[in-house]
């Protein structure tokens, strides 16, 4: 084609068809911006949001379908040439430097001519991208000593250091607490009133009515539709991006008897990060875990763990001390983690589904050292169907595997240990919708069947909707706990921002 | 299990294909090299390589490295030697078993300095390989140490290295690459070995004592070492001190060749095995192909890299196809 048609489109992709191996990804999908708009690109994992973005930016080459950039069909062979052209990632996974500083991330490749470097200039452009956004970062601070969200930023003054046209932001909220999304919001309405188009891809459907002007759904590699997002409520959303309602209100009433048991006790727990943290967890309970980033919840949990060492402090399990000093002991004394970073801490991604199910219970696989590898097979097949991991079959490689699936796979090695204790951090973090209902679902049945869950989340949602009761967090002390009946975002917000000092009781919260 | 089987033989399949490749060239080209002797002599230089490969897998597996393994090696047997000349009489049996106790000592170091000491694989292992070098010669006074060699009814080369014509060592490698093969593959230990490499937070916060099936893939690789100096002393019967460095990179590169990844979490003893033997065998060919030593080490680099790029090209290759689609999409 190569013509100029008079569209009011900066960017379109028509009828992109991508396929891997057999595996249709993109099916025809078409998207569009306008220049100074936000475009929110929804869908579940591998609904082929990705694919999409890697596609318009030379990542992955389309099987058939054109991309028009300012009218003009434009083919980018590689990210470096859609970057110069003026299209850029924000990418989930931050790629920076971390031993380099803010200005040496953003020009790096950029340096200049010459042999020896000139430090100030890059300074002195960082600083002036800074400025354009409206935030103070130093350009000679290490990348390292920030902030997440402070990280994030650096990537977007690297983006728009290009002059860049369209900006991708791939889930940029994931990582970040509640103060660093409003900058980032506010940041992203700058680029806006400067007539930069914005793909906004997330997960977080409250964000998309927020900040975005319109919506694009995909599922499984087809597109759904575009609507204008004031037109648009939080569950047609869903609907469109699952094809079935989901939304559930948040639980009314504990469903936890007053008579039953506490099955762990912490009793003055103390660390680094952590300030002598008390509490009790009843059979059959979920008790939510809520706070800010940095509130020390996972530390909390680690602690419990033995994944780090306590300085202070005493765990009691059914009413006897557990000496709990590494995993080992904790496994040994039926509690399962479930850790906020699957990838990192849950899982040999390498091996198989099975492999991993039984990672934590091989002593049972084994007689005189030999794998029993059929006995593996019926437990892992059991598994697999009971809480329906979606696989071709049990020697699946993890890695190949969708974020809720792999999560059901670290569920699955805790039940198979028959762990009594189950600690879920962050349990639906990077798991698309219909998934994260299928993972509650999962867990209310553990409760029911006498499971002790302890929850930790940064979506109050979701924890307004799982828990018993909720225990509150603030910069490693225990803030408060609020039975479910008294729990909404704003008592628990209050206790989340409390300064540390005051050590609230319960009944002071009551009142 | 399928596709681990399925892989696994394709690996061994390239390695081995490879390696025929070699041999059909070499018996074209080599002069003599369709002879049984050459068999003897490719079987003669593969022994000592081939227990420190197989030990050494393991430790690469769980995402390590052991560098110490020939100079532990060309250590236990010149000790042992120096008991056997010296002992006022031990018996040749007992310093065999003392030689295989020394290396399993310098692997249960190395294997504590690594998890109890938490040092870098690579700091510890460059240690005990000078340390070992250095205890070998201290002990001897840097004088070589005899063996009984091969003449007469000497029973230890017979046992260990020829009966006549026949490679005895080659009995005891493969006997043992079979025990080898079915620990990586079959028990507890070999499962952990992989999982370590694969992810070891992950497998501590399962309450797995990670560290210390850690610490044993290295005792392991040592009691190799001292197992493969019973077959190096039986081969060369005199043993020199201030030998051995080199020893272990051949090894490791043998573990390379035969597509173990140095990032650990994935390998085979079958392609070890085969990488000891293509290592072998390009050194007899080319020895038959009155190529000279220093040329011989210039093409087995080659080799080595080349080995490399193709395993990188071929995961790549095979990364590309996995994308699947799930199967069962349950309509709720």
């Amino acid at each position: 084609m190569g013509d100029i048609r008079n569209s009011p489109y900066i960017l379109e992709m028509v009828d992109i068809d991508k396929r891997f191996q057999g595996v249709h990804a993109l099916n025809n999908c078409s998207i569009n911006l306008k220049a100074g708009e936000v475009l929110a690109l929804m869908g579940e994992n591998g609904a082929g949001k990705s694919t999409m973005v890697k596609v318009l930016t030379g990542i992955y080459k389309a099987d058939s379908g054109d991309i028009l950039y300012f009218g003009k069909k434009v083919v980018f062979k590689t990210p470096k040439a859609a970057q110069i052209a003026g299209i850029s990632i924000v990418h989930q996974e931050l790629n920076l430097m971390n031993h380099l500083t803010v200005a040496q991330n953003i020009f790096i490749g950029r340096e200049g001519k010459g042999f020896f470097l000139d430090e100030k200039s890059i300074v002195r452009k960082s600083a002036e991208l800074f400025e354009r956004l409206g935030v103070f970062i130093d350009p000679n601070e290490y990348v390292k000593n920030l902030t997440v969200g402070k990280q994030q930023i650096v990537e977007i003054a690297k983006a728009i250091s290009f002059d860049s046209k369209v900006i991708v932001f791939d889930e940029p909220t994931a990582t970040l607490t509640d103060t660093e999304i409003d900058v980032l919001f506010d940041i992203i309405n700058e680029l806006k009133s400067k007539g930069v188009g914005i793909i906004y891809i997330s997960h977080r459907l409250d964000e998309i009515k927020r900040i975005t002007d319109r919506v694009t759904v995909l599922r499984d590699g087809e597109l759904v539709g575009t609507k204008n997002t004031a037109e648009l409520e939080i569950h047609d959303v869903i609907h469109m991006m699952i094809g079935r309602v989901t939304y559930e209100p948040p639980k009314q009433t504990s469903s936890v008897p007053e008579d039953a048991p506490v099955v762990l006790e912490v009793e003055n727990l103390n660390s680094k990060d952590v300030h002598d943290v008390s509490f009790k967890l009843h059979k059959g309970e979920i008790l939510g875990f809520a706070g800010l980033m940095g509130a020390g919840r996972t530390e909390v949990a680690r602690l419990i763990f033995g994944a780090d060492k306590r300085t202070r402090g005493n765990i009691i399990i059914d009413g006897k001390a557990a000496n709990i000093r590494s995993p080992h002991d904790a496994v040994k004394r039926g509690i399962g983690y479930l850790s906020e970073d699957r990838k990192r801490f849950g899982l040999a991604v390498d091996m198989s589904i099975s492999n991993n199910m039984i990672l934590a219970s091989l002593n049972d696989y084994t007689s005189v050292g030999f794998i029993n590898e059929n006995k593996i097979a019926t437990t892992s097949n059991e598994y697999v169907d009971k809480i329906d991991v979606r696989t071709p079959s049990i020697s699946q490689i993890v890695k190949n595997l969708s974020g809720g699936n792999q999560q059901k796979v670290v569920i699955a090695k805790w039940l198979i240990r028959n762990c009594d204790i189950l600690i879920f951090d962050e349990p639906t973090r990077g798991i698309d919708v219909g998934a994260k209902s299928e993972i509650y679902k999962l867990m209310n049945a553990l409760a029911e069947n006498g499971k002790s869950i302890i929850m930790i989340s940064s979506e109050l949602p979701e924890l307004l909707r799982m828990s018993d009761r909720i225990l509150v967090m603030c910069e490693g002390s225990h803030t408060g706990t609020l039975p479910i009946e008294e729990a909404d975002q704003h008592s628990i917000m209050t206790l989340a921002t409390l300064n540390s000092s005051i050590n609230h009781t319960e009944e002071e919260i009551k009142q | 299990m399928n596709i681990r089987i399925r892989r696994f033989r394709l690996e061994s399949f390239f390695a081995l294909g490879a390696l025929t490749i070699l041999c059909i060239i070499f018996s074209i080209f080599a002069r003599g090299f369709n002879q049984w002797a050459t068999a003897l002599n490719i079987f003669a230089s593969s022994y000592a390589i081939g227990f420190l490969a197989i030990g050494v897998t393991f430790v690469i597996i769980t995402g390590g490295i052991d560098l110490s393994i020939g100079t532990v090696m060309m250590s236990s047997a010149l000790i042992g030697g120096f008991l056997y000349q010296n002992g006022e009489g031990l018996p040749l049996w007992i310093c065999l078993i003392i030689i295989v106790l020394i290396g399993t000592a310098f692997g249960t170091l190395n294997g504590l300095m690594v998890t109890k000491l938490e040092l870098p694989p690579f700091i510890a292992t460059l240690g005990t390989m000078m340390v070992a070098a250095g205890l070998g010669s201290i002990i001897t006074s840097v004088q070589s140490q005899r063996f009984p060699a091969p003449i007469g009814d000497s029973w230890f080369t017979r046992t260990f290295f020829r009966i006549d014509n026949f490679p005895v060592g080659a009995i005891w490698l493969f006997s043992f690459l079979i025990i080898a093969l079915i620990v990586l593959n079959k028990t507890k230990l070999g499962r952990y070995t992989f999982a370590i490499g694969s992810n070891e937070e992950a497998v501590r916060l399962s309450g797995v004592k990670a560290s210390n099936w850690k610490c044993i893939a290295y005792v392991i690789s040592g009691f190799c070492a001292g197992f493969g100096a019973i077959f190096h002393a039986a081969a060369v019967t005199t043993i020199v001190p201030n030998t051995g460095q080199g020893t272990e990179l051949q090894a490791i590169a043998a573990v390379v060749i035969g597509g173990t990844s140095l990032k650990g979490g994935s390998g085979s003893l079958t392609g070890t095995i085969i990488g000891v033997f293509f290592m072998s065998v390009l050194r007899i060919g080319l020895q038959g192909m009155g190529i000279n030593a220093a040329s011989q080490v210039f093409f087995t680099g080659i080799v080595v890299i080349g080995a490399v790029l193709f395993d990188i090209q071929r995961t790549k290759r095979a990364n590309q196809v996995r994308k699947v689609k799930p199967v069962v999409q349950k309509e709720k």
